[in-house]
């Protein structure tokens, strides 16, 4: 029963109620910061650490916030989960830090933790809401990464470079190069392309559904969606 | 005598897609062969490449999507767009850029938003933007026009130099494009923007020799003939009744307009009507570009106000961006307007009163 539950928390947030792919939250970042691999891990990770505590938090006070003042609460928890974060990747990953600038503070606004707090955490219990949070989270940092490697790819020829922001000294030859150019497609890298790639990720997930479903055709019709629709 | 019984609409069009497409192909002609004497073979065998990525990126969508490949690849919108994207190009692109600009404009703006006749944006427009902000310094790499070669490139010199970067006998594409006095030439909007920046004033740099040789003081050599043969391909679009006169007329008025009164305000930054409508590709964006029936507004005063705001545009950001030329950014922020102008231009219908 209970790992039924937590089955479906992580299929939810990897891929049925992908914040990005489904819900479509957290575009602002998620278009901004994914010029390379790392750049898109960096923000994916600050972005769940601040989910899984948010939502524990969340879920530990959901008895006691009372429902009239619930949102200004839970921005109050998602700052103080962003300060500390933020706290650390200047001490940390200072290069890194410099690098994502505004759109770490910006975590607040994103619209994928507030929804998960208002949606989930503030509905269930502690085990569950981190599980929740983890796995929001995760889903985001995969497609981050993703569209952040097909940018890199395409228009600078290379993957994973400056690891060494994100995991120091270790990283500094992880970069791979997949071509050289002197004259590197710019539409990958410029905001255009993000909005692009993001489409024909959107598409193959459909696609990929779509190809699922035909195998199994009449088997179980009765999909209930939860969509957390907000304006960012 | 035979008697047929049909109903109505009783007058049929004579022409279909196909023959309109051609139509406009065949008015490209003498615009074409002006480009090619003065800027080289280059011209022909990028219209080359772009024909047949075209066709071949527009044959493997339709299949995916399940189309007959063969009844649209005959209607001959392929092969304009490729035209069209073809001699916006500089002459020496490297031709997998040329592919890369055929792919967005055929796979992309065209057949991912449903195929001809449902495209938002200009499919060549939106490939020549692309092209431009991926790649600026191969975008702006205009050899110099025939009189100001400072060496002649031959078939196969256009050819290796498309394919490979070098021609046979070893040129690169930077010594391709000196001009006769071995400074690199520019095209004539360029030569403006970039003078103007170093304190130089309008009138100086029309001594210029990039202008030495047009039909006008302020024309660039080749450059102003060029746009004059597309205007005359556009003339005979319009005698065929193939365009309205609505987009050309307001566009080529609104550039008119735009610059004559800038140019009153400062003659020393800001050029004049002719040079405006002579230099860079204003009018074969007025007859060939802006009047694409899908992306284009449908109305009779939609028309006006899309053409009249296409070279509103056009004067704003050749001579307050970034830059030096704008008819394909005009005419796709205006194609973004096309809903909004064609909903509030509903002709009245007849038997109701206006609003």
């Amino acid at each position: 029963m209970i790992m039924n539950e937590w089955k479906e928390l992580t299929l939810q947030g990897l891929w049925k109620n992908n914040p990005a792919l489904v819900q479509l939250l957290g575009l602002c970042p998620l278009l901004a910061v994914t010029s390379t691999v790392i750049n898109g891990l960096g923000l994916g990770l600050a972005t769940t650490l601040v989910l899984v505590g948010s939502n524990i938090t969340v879920s530990l006070v959901r008895n006691v916030v009372s429902n009239e003042i619930r949102i200004p609460v839970f921005v109050m928890v998602i700052a103080a989960f962003v300060t500390i974060v933020q706290l650390l990747m200047n001490a940390y990953t200072y290069e890194l830090y410099l690098t994502l600038g505004i759109f770490i503070p910006l975590i607040v606004t994103n619209c994928a933790i507030i929804g998960r707090a208002e949606a989930y955490a503030s509905k269930n219990p502690i085990v569950p809401s981190a599980l929740d949070g983890l796995m929001m989270g995760a889903g985001f940092t995969f497609i981050l990464m993703l569209l952040g490697g097909l940018r890199e790819a395409l228009g600078s020829g290379t993957l994973l470079a400056g690891a060494d922001r994100l995991f120091g000294a270790v990283a500094e030859n992880w970069t791979i190069t997949l071509f050289h150019t002197d004259q590197p497609f710019l539409l990958a890298i410029l905001p255009p392309g993000a909005f692009i790639g993001m489409g024909f990720i959107i598409a193959a997930k459909n696609y990929i559904d779509r190809l699922h479903a035909a195998k199994q055709a009449p088997a179980s019709k009765t999909v209930t969606r939860i969509r957390v629709t907000a304006e960012q | 005598m035979k008697l047929t019984l049909s109903s109505s609409p009783h007058m049929r069009a004579d022409r279909d897609t196909s023959q309109v497409m051609r139509m406009v192909l065949y008015a490209m002609v003498p615009g074409v062969i002006c480009q090619s004497y003065f800027f080289g073979w280059g011209v022909f065998i990028q219209i080359a490449i772009a024909t047949i990525a075209a066709l071949v990126v527009e044959a493997s969508i339709l299949a995916i999507r399940n189309k007959p490949v063969a009844r649209n690849l005959s209607d001959y919108s392929a092969v304009l767009t490729a035209c069209l994207l073809a001699v916006s190009l500089p002459p020496a692109l490297p031709w997998w850029m040329t592919v890369i600009g055929v792919i967005f404009a055929i796979g992309i703006v065209k057949q991912l938003y449903g195929g001809l006749g449902y495209n938002l944006f200009n499919p060549a427009m939106v490939a020549y933007v692309v092209l431009l902000i991926s790649f600026p310094a191969a975008m702006t790499q205009w050899i110099p026009p025939a009189p100001l070669h400072a060496v002649t490139l031959t078939f196969s010199d256009m050819l290796h130099l498309i394919f490979t970067g070098y021609t046979p006998s070893g040129l690169s594409l930077e010594q391709g494009l000196q001009a006769v006095d071995g400074v690199s030439s520019a095209t004539p909007l360029d030569h403006l923007k970039t003078g103007l920046t170093q304190a130089s004033t309008y009138n100086e740099l029309l001594t210029s020799q990039v202008y030495e040789g047009g039909p006008f003081v302020s024309s660039g050599t080749g450059w102003a003939w060029v746009s004059v043969s597309y205007l005359i391909g556009g003339l005979f679009l319009l005698k065929t009744r193939i365009i309205s006169w609505h987009i050309p007329v307001s566009l080529i008025v609104s550039i008119a307009f735009c610059a004559t009164v800038l140019h009153l305000i400062n003659q020393d930054i800001y050029g004049s009507a002719l040079f405006h409508l002579l230099n860079g590709s204003v009018l074969f964006g007025a007859f060939f570009i802006a009047t694409d029936p899908v992306s284009a507004s449908t109305t009779a005063k939609g028309r006006i106000i899309f053409g009249a705001m296409i070279g509103f545009w056009i004067i704003i950001i050749r001579n307050f961006g970034g830059y030096p030329d704008a008819v394909a950014f005009a005419v796709i922020i205006m194609n973004m307007a096309v809903p909004l102008i064609d909903y509030y231009t509903q002709p009245r219908t007849y038997g109701h009163k206006g609003k």
